[in-house]
């Protein structure tokens, strides 16, 4: 079965979305991140979407899902790279997606996510 | 129709009298109150005149006068259409353009009324069909200038939909849009996209949107200024919205606007100050010696 790889890069995860997402392949990724999230005991998770040039509204919402899923289990998700049109038609749809973090590019949101260990670090 | 009336004397006569012709409709175009001198010279006229004059002479030498859409027409027409849209580009009126060939008729009837003086029955069939066929060519005239006047009217509202969107780069990461003017759907669309793009290419952090030259916030403008912010927000850029006057701060409070996930500084220094210190950039002023 088709599925979508979930790298580990030390205390993170990338998931780089590079293939149309239909909705059952979106569905089995949200299954698989959250029990590498829990396998990895992953801080952060990234998600590129810069290949992307179609999402719909449920798609928008699993992404949305899958940042809410992976706060439960203390990890900060980050979307990267999405494409101005689709910027423009989420926006057009309703859908700003105000769980969810984003970053320009990977580069970015490993930044980010460094960033918000680091500083989650000093507090325990 | 021409053919049941036999020969017809208009070719003969554009063709044989042309100078004359010529020189009495310049006279005539020169002379009318309508003829704006500052937009076109003399020469010019002229030229006009003459090259239309010739094309007419060749076209009716074919005989149907009746419809204009036959191929042989088709240089009289083309002309026209090239004069009708110099014309449009020079600033004359569609009344001045159309009278353009409408003024044909007071010389071209002085003629036959000489030729065919002793024939007032050829002579009102000879009108009449001149007419039709001269009436045919200045509404002909007039659908080119109506339509060069549209195109450049569309032109120009692209032109202005261009100019009153830049994205300039402020500092490394930081990217700034000066807003002039009012945010119709249609505009907000393009400022959207531009943005956008601007932000890949440049690879930005920050964008302030700057609303100084935005005359008027109303519900629906704001609405708009949101989902731009929602979608700079999305692609993973942050945005300021700067320049916000005292009037227009009064009419978002009262209108129930919420602008409370957006960072909101009254001048474009302010926002400029606080996006550098969020880049982690600083300017300081230089040590003297």
């Amino acid at each position: 079965m088709e599925r979508i790889p979930i790298l580990q890069m030390g205390p993170f995860l990338l998931v780089s979305i590079q293939v149309d997402m239909h909705d059952q392949l979106a569905m089995t990724l949200q299954d698989d991140l959250t029990e590498q999230i829990v396998k990895a005991r992953a801080k952060g998770v990234v998600i590129d979407i810069s290949s992307l040039e179609v999402v719909d509204s449920f798609i928008g919402r699993i992404l949305g899902n899958m940042a809410a899923m992976a706060r439960v289990l203390d990890a900060e998700t980050v979307v990267v790279g999405m494409q101005p049109a689709v910027a423009i038609t989420l926006v057009e749809l309703g859908l700003s997606l105000p769980g969810i973090r984003t970053a320009l590019n990977i580069e970015k949101g490993m930044a980010l996510l460094r960033h918000k260990l680091d500083a989650g670090g000093h507090r325990c | 129709m021409m053919s049941t009336l036999g020969k017809t004397r208009f070719p003969d006569i554009v063709n044989r009298c042309q100078p004359q012709l010529l020189a009495d409709w310049v006279q005539n175009q020169l002379s009318a109150a309508s003829f704006n001198n500052g937009l076109m010279r003399e020469s010019e006229l002229r030229e006009q005149s003459r090259q239309f004059l010739h094309a007419l002479g060749e076209a009716v030498e074919h005989g149907d006068l009746t419809d204009i859409e036959e191929s042989h027409w088709d240089e009289t027409r083309e002309f026209l259409a090239a004069v009708s849209r110099s014309r449009a580009l020079q600033g004359f009126t569609p009344n001045q353009t159309a009278m353009f060939v409408f003024s044909l008729k007071q010389p071209l009837f002085q003629l036959l009324r000489q030729e065919l003086e002793k024939q007032p029955e050829a002579l009102i069939d000879e009108i009449l069909s001149i007419t039709r066929l001269l009436d045919q060519l200045g509404l002909h005239t007039t659908e080119i200038y109506q339509k060069n006047r549209e195109e450049i009217i569309y032109q120009q509202q692209q032109e202005l939909m261009e100019l009153s969107t830049p994205v300039v780069q402020l500092w490394q990461n930081i990217l700034a849009l000066p807003l002039i003017g009012t945010l119709d759907s249609a505009r907000t669309q393009v400022v959207m996209e531009t943005l956008l793009q601007k932000i890949v290419d440049t690879n930005a952090a920050i964008a302030i949107i700057d609303i100084t030259g935005v005359p008027t916030v109303d519900t629906l403008v704001a609405q708009h200024l949101l989902k731009t912010v929602a979608a700079a927000r999305l692609m993973g850029a942050d945005c300021i919205i700067s320049g916000i006057r005292p009037q227009i701060a009064l009419t978002i409070v009262h209108l129930g606007v919420d602008l409370t996930d957006v960072i909101t500084k009254a001048t474009l220094a302010d926002a400029f100050a606080i996006a550098l210190q969020r880049t982690g950039a600083s300017v300081a002023a230089a040590e003297r010696a």
